[in-house]
C-alpha cells in the first residue's frame, strides 16, 4: 500500500540523508519526494509517497521521530488531503497537429510555457492522477521529455493524524 | 575569554566533569591534542583508533559516565566505526570527536579525508559536522545532552582543522534547545493502571529485565519490586547484573545459550514485565513461538523498540526507574507458590553445567574457577563468542555495570580495549578480560595501553586453537566442515605478553589453573595474560539453534 507521509523537519544540512537512510537500509524505494522551506525559515516540509507493509511503516515512523532532526510525522494516507504535483512536459508539435494540443491543453487547465518549430512545453499541476491522465492523452503526439515533482500535500479543514 | 575552539572544547570538556580521554593524535586533530597538552584532562593512547571507541564505552558502561574518544580525520574516524556501531547497539553513551579536513577543502577527496558523519550516520544516536566555530559550544552541550538522556548512545562530532584553530569567546551555554527531542520520562498513569491490574491477576508472572535497568540504575527499584510481587526474575544478556545473581528470585539470563529454566521460566509464564529491553532475536528465538501464554507489559524509553518485534499487551514509554517506582507503589502483594514450585523443579533439572574431565582442562572450569576464587566481585569483561557465553553462564556477578560485553554488535575484539576502559575507570576494582585466541587477537596491539598506564588487567585466554562458536556451528549443523575456523599457527602468548612488557604464563594441566588465576591476581603493575589450552572441540550447551523457539533447546 502507498503511504504519504509529511514530516515537518529542521532546515539544516543532512537532514535528507538522515531520512531517506532509514527507508533505504530496509530495501524500501521513496517513490515521490518534495522538500521545501516551510513558513518559518529554520523548519522544512518534507512530503514522501513510499509503498511498504503497514507494520513496516510504522516501525519506520517511530525511527523518524528517534532523529533529533524530525519535528512531527504525519501519515496522510487515509487522511483527506489536497494533492498537488507538477509536471513539465515537452510533446511533439508542428502546425498540422498543435491546434488539438491546445485543446487538450485547455481541458485539464494546463498551460503552454514554451513555443517552438517543433515542440511545446507544457505546465500542468493536480493530482497524480491528473498528470497520469494527460500524460497518456499526450503520448500519441510523442513526448520528449517529462519533469515530475515529488507530491505535496494538505489536510483538508486543519484534520491532522498528528501521531 | 577568547581562545581557540580547540581550548575552548577542552575547557568545556573539563566544565562537564570529564576526566579522562581515549584518543589516537593525527594531521587533522593537531590543534586539539595542543590544547589538550595544558589541560588537567588525562589522555589515553590507545594503539587503534577502534580501541579509543571500545575503551571510551567500556569507561562508559562500567561508571555510568560518559566515554570520550579521539581521532583524526580519514582512516582515524573511519577506524572508529566498528566502536560507535559496538556503543550504538548497546545504548552506550560515548562522544567521538573526529578531526576533519580544513572546510576549504572539504568535499574535494582531500589527504585523510572521508565522510564520518555521513558514514556514522546509521550507526550514531546523533552527529555533527561543525562548519561555525560559533556554533562549536552549543553543539557540545547538545552532543552530551543526546548522549546521556532518553535511550543513551553515542553521538559524533566532526570538526575540520581550521575550525580548530579560529578564535572564539567562551562562554558555556547553559540550555538547549532541541525541539526535535523530547524523550519521555513518567509513564502514562493510566497505562501503569492498566499494568497493575494485570500484575495482580497474574498467576506466573515474570520480569524481564535488560539493559535498560541498568542504564537508568534502577537495579534497586526492580529488586523491591519482584520482591514485592513474588516473580522470578529473568534477564538479557544486557541485563545481567541488574539482579545478584546469588539472589533468590534470580532466574537465569534467556535467549540462545541462556539457561533452560530461565528460557522454560519465560515462555511457560502467563505475564512479562518487559523492561529496558528490546527482545533480540538472540532472546526471544523464534517470534511466534516465543511466549505464548503470555501477556507482555513492555516498558521501555525508546518508543521505537514497543511493538518492534513482539506485540505488547501493555505499552509504557518511560524510565525504567520511574515507572518501577510508580509499579512498587501501586501494586499489591503478592506469592506465587504453585508457580515457583514449577521454576524450582526446572532449576534442579536443568542446572547449567557441563561434563568436567581430569586430563583436560574445560573452559567452563575456568570460568568457574575465576569466579570462585574473585569471589565474584571482579568486573568481568568479555569478547565475543563461546568465551562470553561462557563467562555469562558460569560467572555470577553481584551488581550492576559489572558484565561488560558487547550484546548487539557482537564485535570480536571489544574485551581488551573495554577492559582497559573500565580499568581506567575503577583504578581499585579487578578487572578481567575473559577472552577466546580468536578474539584478543584482533586488538592484541592494546597490551600496549595497557602496560603503558600500568592497568592490571587480567586477560583469561580460553585458547582452543580455533574460532569456537562458528566451529560448534559446523558441527551441529554443517557436518563438522571446519571450513576455516581452525587456527593451525598461534602465537605463543607467554612470550608475545612479555614483548610487550606484560605477564604471561600457559596453563595447559587442569591441577594448575587454579594457581595460575591466583598468580595473575597478584599482578598490580601490569597486564597479565594467562593461556589456558582448553579443549577444542566444548561446545556451549544450551543451545537455541537460530530461527529455533527458545523452549526447543539443545541441552547437551
Amino acid at each position: 500500500m502507498k503511504h504519504t507521509l509529511s514530516l515537518l523537519v529542521e532546515n539544516k544540512p543532512g537532514v535528507l540523508a538522515r531520512i531517506a537512510g532509514l527507508f533505504s537500509r530496509r530495501g524500501y524505494n521513496i517513490e515521490s519526494l518534495a522538500v521545501n522551506t516551510t513558513e518559518s525559515p529554520e523548519l522544512s516540509r518534507i512530503t514522501l509517497v513510499v509503498e511498504g507493509d503497514e507494520k513496516v511503516l510504522e516501525q519506520i515512523t517511530k525511527q523518524l521521530y528517534k532523529l533529533i532532526v524530525v519535528l512531527k510525522v504525519n501519515d496522510f494516507t487515509d487522511v483527506p488531503v489536497v494533492e498537488r504535483e507538477l509536471a513539465l512536459i515537452r510533446v511533439n508539435s508542428d502546425s498540422s497537429n498543435r491546434r488539438a494540443i491546445i485543446d487538450l491543453v485547455e481541458i485539464f487547465r494546463a498551460n503552454i510555457v514554451d513555443v517552438s518549430e517543433k515542440d511545446l512545453i507544457i505546465e500542468i499541476t493536480g493530482d497524480s492522477e491528473k498528470i497520469d491522465a494527460f500524460e497518456k492523452n499526450l503520448e500519441p503526439y510523442g513526448i520528449k521529455e517529462m519533469v515530475r515533482t515529488g507530491k505535496i500535500v494538505m489536510a483538508r479543514g486543519m484534520r491532522l493524524n498528528n501521531r | 575569554m577568547e581562545m581557540t575552539v580547540a581550548q575552548a572544547i577542552i575547557k568545556f570538556l573539563q566544565d562537564v566533569g570529564v576526566e579522562v580521554i581515549f584518543g589516537y593524535p593525527g594531521g587533522a586533530v593537531i590543534g586539539f591534542y595542543d590544547a589538550l597538552h595544558d589541560s588537567s584532562i588525562k589522555h589515553i593512547l590507545v594503539r587503534h583508533e577502534q580501541c579509543a571507541a571500545h575503551a571510551a564505552d567500556g569507561y562508559a558502561r562500567s561508571s555510568g559516565k560518559v566515554g570520550v574518544c579521539v581521532a583524526t580525520s580519514g582512516p582515524g574516524a573511519t577506524n572508529l566505526v566498528t566502536g560507535i556501531a559496538t556503543a550504538f547497539m548497546d545504548s552506550s553513551p560515548i562522544i567521538a570527536i573526529t578531526g576533519q579536513v580544513r572546510t576549504s577543502v572539504l568535499g574535494k577527496d582531500s589527504f585523510q579525508e572521508a565522510d564520518i558523519t555521513g558514514i556514522t550516520m546509521p550507526i550514531t544516536k546523533h552527529n555533527y559536522l561543525i562548519k561555525d566555530p560559533e556554533k562549536v559550544l552549543t553543539i557540545f552541550k547538545e552532543a552530551f545532552y543526546i548522549a546521556t538522556t532518553g535511550r543513551k548512545g553515542p553521538v559524533l562530532i566532526d570538526i575540520p582543522a581550521d575550525i580548530f584553530m579560529s578564535k572564539i569567546k567562551y562562554e558555556y551555554p547553559s540550555e538547549v534547545n532541541l525541539p526535535g527531542y523530547k524523550p519521555t520520562y513518567e509513564p502514562h498513569p493510566l497505562q501503569i493502571k492498566k499494568a497493575i491490574n494485570l500484575i495482580n491477576s497474574s498467576e506466573r508472572p515474570v520480569i524481564l529485565a535488560g539493559g535498560g535497568i541498568i542504564s537508568s540504575d534502577a537495579s534497586e527499584e526492580l529488586i523491591k519490586f519482584a520482591e514485592k510481587i513474588d516473580a522470578p526474575v529473568v534477564t538479557t544478556l544486557m541485563g545481567k547484573g541488574s539482579i545478584p545473581e546469588e539472589h533468590m528470585l534470580y532466574c537465569g539470563f534467556i535467549g540462545m545459550h541462556g539457561a533452560a529454566y530461565a528460557n522454560f521460566t519465560i515462555n511457560n509464564s502467563d505475564l512479562i514485565i518487559a523492561i529496558g529491553v528490546r527482545f533480540s532475536d538472540r532472546s526471544t528465538g523464534r517470534v511466534d513461538t516465543f511466549a505464548p501464554n503470555a501477556k507482555i507489559i513492555h516498558i521501555d524509553i525508546d518508543p521505537a523498540e514497543i511493538g518492534k518485534n513482539v506485540e505488547p499487551y501493555i505499552p509504557i514509554v518511560a524510565d525504567a526507574k520511574i515507572a518501577l517506582k510508580r509499579l512498587i507503589n501501586e501494586v499489591e502483594e503478592k506469592k506465587n507458590p504453585i508457580w515457583w514450585e514449577r521454576i524450582k523443579e526446572w532449576k534442579e533439572k536443568y542446572p547449567l553445567k557441563y561434563k568436567n574431565q581430569e586430563d583436560v582442562i574445560k573452559p567452563q572450569y575456568v570460568v568457574e574457577k575465576i569466579y570462585k576464587i574473585t569471589k565474584g566481585s571482579a568486573i568481568v569483561v568479555t569478547e565475543v563468542g563461546q568465551n562470553q557465553m561462557w563467562s555469562a553462564q558460569f560467572y555470577k556477578v553481584k551488581y550492576p555495570r559489572q558484565f561488560i560485553t558487547s550484546g548487539g554488535l557482537g564485535t570480536m575484539g571489544f574485551g581488551l580495549p573495554a577492559a582497559i576502559g573500565a580499568q581506567v575507570a575503577n583504578p581499585d576494582k579487578l578487572v578481567i578480560d575473559i577472552a577466546g585466541d580468536g578474539s584478543i587477537q584482533m586488538n592484541i596491539q592494546e597490551l600496549a595501553t595497557a602496560v603503558t598506564y600500568k592497568l592490571p588487567i587480567k586477560i583469561f585466554i580460553l585458547n582452543n586453537s580455533c574460532l569456537g562458536m562458528v566451529r560448534q556451528w559446523q558441527e551441529l549443523f554443517y557436518k563438522k566442515r571446519y571450513s576455516c575456523t581452525i587456527f593451525d599457527v598461534a602465537p605463543d602468548f607467554v612470550k608475545l605478553a612479555e614483548a610487550y612488557g606484560a605477564y604471561g604464563r600457559k596453563v595447559e594441566k587442569p591441577e594448575d589453573v587454579e594457581d595460575a588465576i591466583n598468580w595473575a591476581l597478584e599482578k598490580k603493575d601490569a597486564p597479565v595474560i594467562v593461556d589456558f589450552r582448553v579443549v577444542r572441540e566444548e561446545n556451549v550447551f544450551p543451545m537455541v539453534p537460530a530461527g529455533g523457539s527458545i523452549d526447543k533447546m539443545m541441552i547437551d
